[in-house]
């Protein structure tokens, strides 16, 4: 029964972030979601956090939220598959170049902030 | 069969499940007898979905790829926008304020300057390939951080299907990117400790490609990349279409 819990956790999170999203969006002025999806993920780890400290938490609650969270490929895996790849594939090489070379770049950038951050 | 395709069409939701398990058996099975688990499994199907999405634009002529299809319909619903940002918000159960405070301010510089890093290249690559237009630049930019952050930033932006499409394909080379290079240059750039390892899943993002390639150069690290990697889709999704996009829009 408790999973339900879990379920209507994360839908709160999601609602109140897509809102707060909403909101400044509006607010901005550039009539789009800012960052609602990021406020979601911020609200639930708060929400969690403090079910946790007050010892609601449940297994079934946390498998209500996790069942979504393992979801998160396999529905990322049919968004590719309902998109208009056929009109990107006809823009040619940008795709590769623009998942690679910032990638090659930043394996030579990781030993420098390694280098000037890591004090401790 | 005509019983089929109807029964297939009032229940779309459900038959996208099992399309969904098919395409992921397959690729599982594909990465580890043809691949040798070189490329994760997870990578191999969201790349079938592109070509799968691509074979849908093919046939129909819509934008919509495979659920242009009228019997892959529920396809669609499962990879809409709703279902999609659940989804990703779910992701946020993987990490807590505690192990990111454990994670401290390496982890955090590493953050920022991974996703400000990976998304100015990839606006100068887009620009470079012919871009002018604000959200177009942001969508790209974001898609090089990661495939969840192009899409989810495509879609606040208003960008056309075709470069959202575009910014996911470019995700996805990235996961595969930093799966296959992680093990061979791990010992080259200092990845060897679990400090390292936050600030190399801060730097990279890819939540996939980061645990993949963690898992292949040393399983102990594969949670510590993994605390700071969750935290960059959330954060792209935050930065990318509010601040970055407002900086674009002044300068296009």
């Amino acid at each position: 029964m408790k999973i339900i819990y879990g379920v209507a956790l994360l839908a709160l999170s999601y609602l109140i972030g897509q809102w707060l999203g909403e909101f400044f969006g509006n607010l901005l002025g550039i009539n789009a979601n800012v960052g609602g999806v990021g406020f979601a993920m911020i609200i639930l780890m708060i929400l969690k956090e403090w079910f946790i400290k007050n010892n609601w938490m449940s297994p079934d609650i946390d498998s209500g939220i996790d069942f979504w969270n393992k979801m998160y490929i396999p529905v990322v895996i049919v968004m590719a598959a309902s998109l208009n790849v056929k009109s990107a594939v006809s823009t040619g090489t940008l795709a590769i170049v623009a998942g690679a070379v910032p990638v090659v770049v930043s394996f030579f950038v990781f030993p420098m902030i390694l280098k000037n951050f890591h004090k401790n | 069969m005509d019983i089929f395709l109807n029964l297939v069409e009032k229940n779309g939701l459900i038959f996208g499940f099992l399309v969904i398990g098919i395409i992921v058996a397959f690729s599982e099975l594909f990465s580890k007898k043809v691949l040798n688990s070189k490329i994760p499994g997870s990578a191999i199907a969201i790349f079938l979905g592109l070509v799968l999405g691509y074979v849908g634009g093919v046939f129909t002529g819509g934008e919509k790829g495979l659920s242009d299809i009228a019997i892959f319909k529920g396809v669609g619903i499962l990879g809409g926008a709703m279902f999609r940002d659940f989804a990703i918000v779910a992701t946020a159960i993987g990490a807590s304020f505690y192990l990111v405070r454990k994670a401290g301010l390496l982890g955090m510089i590493s953050l920022f300057f991974g996703i400000g890093l990976f998304f100015f290249m990839g606006v100068l690559l887009a620009y470079a390939w012919g871009y002018r237009d604000a959200a177009s630049l942001c969508t790209i930019g974001a898609g090089a951080c990661t495939y969840i952050v192009g899409p989810v930033t495509g879609a606040a932006v208003g960008a056309s299907s075709e470069v959202i499409a575009l910014s996911i394909a470019a995700g996805v080379v990235k996961t595969i990117a930093v799966t296959i290079i992680t093990p061979i240059a791990a010992n080259k750039i200092g990845l060897n400790s679990p400090e390292s390892a936050m600030a190399f899943g801060g730097l990279m993002g890819t939540s996939s490609g980061v645990a993949a390639g963690l898992a292949a150069t040393d399983p102990k690290l594969v949670p510590y990349g993994a605390v700071t990697a969750t935290f960059y889709t959330g954060l792209g999704c935050l930065i990318c279409p509010s601040l970055f996009y407002i900086l674009l829009e002044m300068i296009f």
